[in-house]
């Protein structure tokens, strides 16, 4: 049959229904079950794909054009950054830890999420969801690519920028952001875009990408802070298609709701554990602060996810019930978070340090409750040690939470005193998590979690060491062995900023900079 | 509940004993000393008195602490999952009933951490 081309150049609607939709087709001699298999397992009933409304009318040949000409000027600018030394401009090396934990913790993870979305895309019917999820898989490899582009120039300077990737799936706390999106690319569809698209995209994204983009303005990092203005666009993207994803759920069925609910509680929980690194950034890595991490939490969370759920009450969604624990928690996270890499900062891919006198003035300042009473005078134990010689490394591998996989660093709720414990019997084995909401994500699924990746127990497994090593010589010294494993070396990629080789680089290369030597 | 899957889903635990070439995982948190950030891990042989803990392991552990040294143990008041619990030191952990992954606590009348703030 030969095409009839058409005269007229089509609108900008027609265009996008034409090079979209129009490109699927009902498929007549294969089944759509067999097709698309993974559609009806999780009990979410969609009765009418077509219903979907397309967030963002974009076609594909659009989208090259677009994302082209924005990498064009993002590289221009990292390239100018990197010829200018920019790096010697940040406000003090201690930010360029904070490049280490984004590029190690963060970018991987905009990989997975590329995986994720390439994988849900294909098992949509619906060709319009389908087509933003392809776009969503692009963005994300985009994201991945432009980090690891930008903060290679930090990698010629300084340490622990080196194997990111090799230590993302290895090191215990990157295990954190890295079973959590295990976690969601092992799910469903469904739940992987409510826990993508929605809770982590829309609800949570101020909270990740936002405090570390503007983290890189305020510190001076052009490189960082640019990636961040790029992605910015695609995120107001994904944003739009989380919400969508919501509504168009739940409009197509009344039973989609409990199952949404759920979805929603597990994973705004999961996303705000993950969030633990954000907020000891917030508080205790970047140089100059953009705000405290209770004050972003209020801003972000209690405000505009507020009002969110309350838009969202018209569908019969709730506010998450975690909500009540994070109120009770935001004066103390960051401060257990960053007590707990202090601990361990021998076994860390970045330098921690203790606050200075003015930052702990600020930390008074804006955790009037907590600050003083609880965390001051185990800062002031530690600096007074570290200043004779004994600085505190915990030696000793932690417990760590089934669920979320953080070591058992938290309070119960309403005491900061007292760690809390919970534990779970199942099949005969002993499950432990650090609270009441990891505890219930686990009950619900437990055949999932008992698979979990645990580092601390792989490590007394004898699986984290390199390969042909033999634990049972003489003087076998485990923690020397695992950081050969994470690739890190030891004096030089971990332990305390004070006296490090980037302390002295730095302050080296800024004087060759702006004085005459 | 169950996992919702495609088929039949069911996988051995990751951390079951037999994985630990003959020891068993041991928790222990010392109450009131969040200068230790969490409590600890630890793999042990089941026959290992727990004396033995007390005295050859914890030191290692915990002996940072200005309070280790002054801790009386035989005030010390022990926890395991959460319940008072009262433990031999002459026998093995076998005989004291502690299973893998176990986790235990104590506290230390008297010691509240760093100036007392629980550190
Ligand atoms: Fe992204
Ligand atoms: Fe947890």
């Amino acid at each position: 049959m030969d095409m009839q081309a058409s005269k007229k150049k089509l609108g900008l609607k027609e265009r996008y229904q034409v090079m979209t939709r129009g490109l699927d087709w009902t498929p007549s001699y294969q089944k759509m079950e067999d097709i698309y298999p993974y559609v009806a397992y999780e009990g979410i009933k969609i009765h009418d794909w077509d219903k979907w409304e397309d967030p963002f009318r974009l076609t594909m040949d659009a989208y090259w054009k677009y994302q082209a000409e924005k990498e064009r000027k993002l590289y221009a600018i990292i390239d100018a950054y990197a010829q200018n030394n920019g790096h010697l401009g940040v406000t003090d090396a201690r930010y360029i830890n904070t490049v280490k934990l984004f590029i190690s913790g963060i970018s991987p993870l905009e990989y997975v999420a590329h995986r994720g979305f390439t994988h849900v895309g294909r098992q949509f019917p619906g060709a319009g969801p389908r087509v933003a999820c392809l776009m969503q898989s692009l963005d994300e490899i985009r994201h991945a690519q432009t980090q690891v582009h930008s903060i290679s120039n930090y990698n010629k300077y300084y340490n622990g920028v080196h194997d990111f990737h090799h230590a993302h799936d290895r090191i215990w706390f990157l295990s954190v952001p890295k079973s959590f999106f295990d976690d969601a690319i092992t799910a469903g569809p469904f739940e992987f875009m409510v826990a993508i698209g929605f809770s982590f995209e829309y609800v949570l994204t101020n909270l990740l990408f936002v405090p570390f983009v503007s983290g890189a303005a305020y510190n001076g990092d052009m490189g960082t802070m640019t990636f961040g203005f790029s992605a910015q666009s695609d995120e107001a993207r994904h944003m739009t298609l989380g919400l969508e994803v919501i509504k168009f759920i739940l409009e197509q069925d009344p039973d989609n709701l409990p199952i949404v609910q759920r979805w929603i509680d597990k994973w705004t929980w999961r996303g705000y554990r993950v969030l633990t690194l954000v907020a000891m950034m917030m508080d205790y890595m970047l140089p100059k602060r953009t705000m405290s991490w209770k004050e972003a939490w209020e801003v972000y969370f209690e405000e505009n996810g507020g009002a969110l759920f309350k838009d969202l009450a018209r569908y019969g969604i709730t506010m998450p019930k975690c909500a009540e624990q994070i109120a009770l928690e935001k004066d103390h996270l960051s401060h257990q978070a960053w007590s707990t890499f202090y601990n361990y900062g021998a076994a860390t891919n970045f330098h921690t340090w203790m606050p200075d006198e003015d930052e702990m003035a600020w930390l008074t300042a804006k955790y009037p409750e907590s600050f003083d009473k609880h965390y001051r005078p185990r800062y002031e134990y530690w600096r007074e040690q570290a200043a004779k010689g004994n600085r505190f490394y915990n030696k000793t591998l932690p417990m760590l939470c089934q669920t979320c996989q953080i070591p058992l660093v938290f309070t119960e709720p309403g005491d900061p005193t007292k760690i809390c414990y919970r534990e779970v019997d199942f099949k005969d084995e002993k499950y432990h998590f650090c609270s009441d909401h990891c505890k219930a994500i686990f009950e619900h699924e437990p055949e999932k979690y008992v698979q979990a990746w645990m580092p601390v127990h792989q490590i007394y497994q004898g699986n984290c060491f390199p390969e042909g090593t033999d634990p049972t010589v003489e003087g076998f010294d485990p923690l020397a062995a695992v950081l050969k494993y994470y690739h890190l070396e030891h004096g030089r990629d971990n332990l305390d900023f004070e006296g490090s080789e980037d302390q002295k680089n730095f302050d080296e290369w800024r004087g060759m900079a702006t004085k005459n030597v | 509940m169950a996992v919702a899957a495609i088929g039949k889903y069911e996988f051995a635990p990751a951390d079951a004993i037999d994985k630990f070439h003959g020891a068993q995982l041991l928790y222990i948190g010392w109450e009131d000393h969040l200068l230790f950030c969490a409590p600890f891990a630890f793999p042990f042989p089941p026959s290992m008195p727990f004396g033995a803990i007390v005295e050859q392991v914890l030191p290692g552990a915990f002996g940072y602490h200005p309070d280790f040294a002054r801790i009386d143990w035989s005030k010390a008041e022990w926890l395991k999952s959460g319940k008072p619990w009262t433990p031999e030191f002459s026998k093995s952990l076998e005989e004291n009933g502690l299973r893998h992954k176990d986790v235990i606590r104590f506290r230390t009348p008297g010691l509240t951490g760093i100036k007392g703030s629980c550190s």
